[in-house]
Parts: C-alpha cells; structure tokens; sequence
C-alpha cells in the first residue's frame, strides 16, 4: 500500500497549505496582496460567524453586519482619542467579541422563539437600526465621518504600522481558531442540537433540547467572531463609519455562505476567498482591461451587487448546497425537492408548531 | 386659522402630520397588501416586493415620458394621463411579479423554508441593481404632473395630490375586498391560501391562482409607485428597501395575511412615520428606528397582529 489514507492525504494538504500561508508575505512581496488576504481574512472570519448562525443551527439572520459595526465601533470607542481611552488591541479583541455577544444575546431573547421568516425580518430590521444609531449619536461617533486614527495595535512593543503583513498573520491566526472553535462545535452537544433544530425543530424539543438556549448560544457565538473581525477589520483600517456597515455587507456575507456551501467549514473559506478575490480583484481587473481594449464606458465594480443577486439565487435554484456541500445539508435539501409529500407533511407539522 | 392652545402645542401642526401620515400610510398600505397576499398563499417574505414597488415609480416616469408629459396637465387630459400611467405601471409592474414568483420561487415551493427566502433577497438585489443600471444611482425627478391647489382647512393644507393619492389608494382596497370576496378567483385563492392539496383536490389550479396573487399584488405595488413618485416627486433604485420593510412592518402590525389588516398596518404606521418625525427631537433621523422597534414589538407582543383573529381564515 504506497498510496496514503484518505485522513493522511488531508493532513498533508493541510500542512502544505500552512506552511504557504506562513510564508506567503515572504514569496510574495507586493503590499496591495497581503492587503486583500488580509482584508478577505477579516470577511472569512464573518463568514465562519455567520455559518454557526445559518448553516449550523438554520436561523436566517439579515443583520449580521450589525454585530460586525458593534465590533468595529467597540474598538474605535475604547482603542483611539476620541474618549481618550486607549485599550490595547489584544484584549479588545475578547473584549468586542463579548460585547457582540451580549448584543446577540439582546436581540436573540426576545425574537428568537418567533418562526423563521419573521426572525429573518427583525434581524434585517436590527441591521438597520446599529448603522443608523451610530449615525445619529454624532456626540459619541462623530456621525457620518465616523472615528479615525484608532490606536495601532502593537505586540513586544513593537506597534503594527501601516504594513498589512502583521494584520495578515493575526487574522490568520485568528481564523484557524474560529476554525477550531467551528470543529469543535459542530461535534459538540450543542453542535447536533443545532443540527437536530434546523432539520426539525418540533421533533428536536420533543428530544428534550432546549432550543431556545441552543438557538441563543449560536447567535451568541456567531456575533462574537463578527466582534473579532470587527475589532480587526477596524485597526487595519484605523477608521469607522456608518457606511461600513450597510445591508449589502450582510448579503455578501451570506453570499459567500450560499456560493461555499451553508454549513461546511471548507465551502464558507472557498466561497468567502472566491467571492473576496472576484470583488477585489476580478471586477476591478476586467474594468481596467475593457478600458484598455477601448470600452471606456463599462464599469463592472458597478455590477458587484448583480452577482450577489444571482449567486444567491442560482445557488438556490440549481445547487443549494453551495459548491462544497456538507453531507447533511445536501441530503436535507434535496430530500425535500425529491419528495413533496413528505415537505408538505414537514411544512403542515412546522405550522402546527408556529400555532401553538 | 391657527389654533395654538395654551400649553403651546400646536394642533394644526398635528393634524397636519395626521394628514401628510395618512397620505404615505395610502402608499404603504398599498405595498403591504402585496406582502400580505403572497405571504398569505405561500408564506414566504417577498422580499423583492419593496423593488417592484420602486420599478412602479419608474415605469411610471417612463409611461409619461412617452406621453410627453414633463409639468402639469390640466382637466380631462390629466384624468386620462393618470389612468394610462397607472394602468401602465401596474400591468407592467403585474408582470414582472409573475416573472419572480415563476423563475424565483416555484421550483422551491416544497424545498427548505430558508430556500425560496434566500432567493427573495437574491432577487431584491437584482432588480436593484438593474434599476440602478437603467436610471443611475443618484434620485430621479418625478414631473409634477398633478396641478397642486391647496385647501386650507382650519390651518391644514390638504392638497389635491394628497387627496388623489389617499382616495385611490381607497378605491383600489374597496376594489381588491370586492375582489377576494366575490369573485371565483378571489375564492380559488382564499381556498388556496387555507389548504393547497385541499384545494388543488376541488380543482383549483394552484400554479395559476399562485401566479394571479403575486400579479395582484406587484400591481397594486406599480400604483402604490405611480402614487409615491407623484407625491414625493423623486424615487432612486434603492427606494424600495426601506419603504418595503416599513410596508412589510405595516402587513405584520395588522396581521399578516390579513387584508383589511393590511391597510390599517399601512395608515398606522404611515402616522407613527409621521408624528414620530415631527414630535421626537430629530425624528427624521430615528423614523426607521422607530419603525422597526414597532416591528420588533408587535412580534414579541402581538405576533398575530391587530387584526390577528380572523388569521384561519387567510387573504
């Protein structure tokens, strides 16, 4: 037997991959790369976030930018001048990925036990609120200029610049904890829990599981990787404002959930990688060569929220279980399609549970 | 006359924001019928309705342009250029409806709730991004085709657009009752929203009766952007969102699936819009804050809604 195991192949894989990432600000010494991976890492960190929320336990949450702006704003308010509070970055990021949680917390105890559809409507709603706030509190935010020259982060005492590179290894770092926590979760008790409420959430009180705990703790959970991303996303930057945190944010973020695979550790990294790359790069990219070859009058950058559109409806149409599927996920999509009268027995028992 | 009681609150200033609340909460009342037809019949979120109304707005102006028509219009010719923009803008808004529930919805009509949900924002981002590809992404005026004499009634201006807009978006509530209530179709569709296999096992068919509730209510979605454009004089591509989530809050305050709900969700909150903007410090600034924590609370408080009872019996 020369060939290796399934299992071995994979570490293999894994550790090359590692080692390339390592290495990667090494190899590749152009600034404006290390920018979008890091950039792109902040957006995995969502996507990991928001996986625990809708691919984990199925909860349709529209608003995750929202936990994203509480993160960020954390940050801007305890980490820079404007309250002359200078909290360092490492423990802000513990710090902000609580207070998300807290906010998680908030918004999920009482809207939670509300059916799918509607919570979908009050998480929307609630990203709308978070932006417009910080908007309005000019005397705390500064309003629509939002706050700038935050504290840059510093480790040994060395502080981080405006290099992209330490940023880069901190997200990285900091997803491969997410990742961790993600593994570990969905083979947890609490992780089959969420399984059993997504597939039926009747049959899983039945089970004795107290959904609406296990509810909460996975919007909890899921706001506090927002809060780390945030917390992240805002130092890189050194700037906060209303306008980072718009609806289309938690589409993109849900994009690459759908376009990876809902559900799967790997598909939400693919989908969230690809779907960074195209608009950082791809898009800009194609603009530039159809004004090179005359076409001066396209912008693809304009056609950024199409592809949301399409991808998310597409994926639904023809692959719902996004490009790299969770096994489970598959099969509870395609189960319902296959057989319609067990859907609309799914459907009438899931009526019966709104009504009581 | 101007009538300021003692204690210096000033009641023509109130009642004149009860009116300029009852003229959007027509336009909002109008929308949330479509979110209350369709979530009555197949209970999903359209969340592509708020667009359609905006495209409304903009068929609309294109109907005109056609027509030639770029300020006021006076006696019989506005009559007539009214009702061909209307008309115009609901058919065509019809059709559009048709399009999304066919290409977007049926073929997940039994997959996973999350499914359809998830192409429904999915469309809503299509249709705005072609809007904003067709008309640009900064406000486009609307002509101010509507003569505008003012009747001031103790301190109130009513005007005749506020009055056109309210007692329309009236006549085609009373119109869509008569509808649901009297008619086959208004049957075959109550019955499908009660019980699809029951229904389809009368007879009904459901695929059409499906198709003829979203082309109801992406018309009534062209009218309510026939009135917006008219009354606020502008509209861009991304009208749509706030006014659909204020006009879906509307559809749950009065009990989704409800229609006479509906319409009293829509006038509500068109008040609460504006009372709100004119007496909280900087209201202008929270009407979307306050907006949605009335959502928030009539789902924990009231989730059925206020006019909830009658919800057995949906559209």
């Amino acid at each position: 037997m020369t060939a290796l195991s399934g299992r071995n192949r994979t570490r293999i894989g894994l550790a090359v991959l590692g080692i390339v990432l390592l290495a990667f600000p090494w190899l590749d010494h152009n600034n404006s790369h290390i920018d979008f991976l890091a950039n792109a890492g902040a957006f995995i960190l969502l996507a990991l976030g928001l996986n625990i929320v809708v691919g984990f336990a199925g909860l349709l949450d529209l608003g995750y930018a929202a936990f994203f702006a509480i993160g960020s704003y954390a940050y801007a308010m305890l980490a820079s001048q404007q309250f002359g509070i200078h909290i360092p970055f490492w423990i802000m990021l513990f710090v902000a990925s609580v207070i998300a949680a807290i906010f998680g917390i908030l918004l999920g105890a009482p809207t939670l036990r509300l059916r799918g559809d509607y919570l979908a409507i009050v998480t929307l709603g609630f990203g709308e609120i978070v932006p417009q706030t910080f908007l309005n509190l000019t005397q705390f935010t500064n309003g629509p200029n939002g706050i700038s020259s935050l504290d840059q982060p510093s480790i040994f005492g060395k502080s981080f610049g405006f290099s992209a590179t330490p940023y880069y290894y901190v997200l990285l770092v900091l997803i491969v904890l997410g990742i961790l926590i993600a593994v570990n979760l969905q083979r947890s008790r609490l992780g089959r829990a969420w399984m059993a409420i997504r597939e039926d959430e009747l049959a899983a009180r039945h089970m004795g599981i107290n959904t609406t705990a296990a509810k909460l703790s996975a919007f909890a959970l899921g706001a506090s990787f927002s809060g780390l991303a945030g917390v992240a996303y805002a130092a890189k930057l050194s700037l906060v404002s209303p306008d980072q945190f718009q609806f289309n944010v938690s589409v993109l973020v849900l994009s690459m959930l759908v376009l990876g695979g809902m559900g799967n550790i790997a598909g939400v990294i693919v989908g969230s990688f690809v779907l960074s790359f195209i608009n950082s790069f791809l898009l800009p990219q194609s603009t530039n060569l159809a004004h090179a070859i005359g076409l001066a009058n396209v912008d693809f950058t304009n056609y950024r929220f199409m592809l949301y559109g399409v991808i998310l409806v597409a994926m639904m149409l023809f692959r719902p279980e996004g490009l790299i599927p969770s096994r489970q996920r598959k099969a509870e999509f395609h189960e319902a399609m296959a057989d319609p009268t067990l859907a609309l027995q799914e459907q009438s028992e899931y009526e019966g549970a709104a009504r009581t | 006359m101007h009538l300021v009681l003692a204690s210096g609150f000033d009641t023509s200033l109130f009642f004149q924001q009860v009116e300029n609340g009852l003229v959007i909460g027509a336009i909002y009342a109008l929308i949330s019928l479509g979110y209350t037809l369709v979530y009555g019949i197949i209970e999903l979120i359209n969340f592509a309705h708020g667009d359609v109304y905006t495209l409304g707005t903009f068929f609309s102006l294109a109907i005109l342009t056609a027509l030639g028509v770029s300020g006021e219009v006076h006696g019989i010719a506005l009559v007539g250029v009214v009702l061909v923009t209307i008309l115009g803008s609901m058919l065509l808004c019809g059709i559009v409806g048709i399009l999304i529930e066919r290409l977007a919805y049926r073929r997940l009509r039994n997959a996973p709730r999350l499914a359809p949900l998830i192409t429904a924002i999915g469309m809503s981002f299509i249709l705005e991004n072609v809007m904003q590809l067709w008309r640009g992404p900064s406000p486009v005026p609307f002509p101010d085709l509507i003569p505008n004499p003012t009747l001031a009634l103790g301190g109130v201006d009513i005007s005749l657009k506020q009055v056109i807009v309210i007692g329309f978006a009236i006549v085609m509530m009373i119109a869509l009752q008569l509808f649901i209530t009297k008619t086959k179709m208004g049957k075959a569709m109550r019955a499908t929203a009660q019980d699809r296999d029951a229904a389809q096992l009368m007879g009904i068919n459901v695929n059409t009766t499906i198709m003829m509730t979203f082309l109801i209510g992406s018309a009534l979605a062209g009218a309510a952007g026939f009135a917006s454009g008219v009354y606020y004089g502008t509209t861009w591509f991304f009208n749509g969102f706030q006014a659909g989530l204020k006009a879906f809050t509307a559809a749950v305050l009065g009990g989704i699936g409800n229609i006479p709900g509906a319409m009293l969700g829509g006038f509500l909150i068109g008040l609460i819009e504006a009372i709100g903007t004119q007496y909280i410090p900087q209201g202008a600034q929270w009407s979307n804050v306050l907006v949605f924590s009335v959502l928030v609370l009539v789902l924990i408080f009231r989730p059925a809604g206020l006019l909830g009872e009658s919800l057995p019996e949906k559209v």
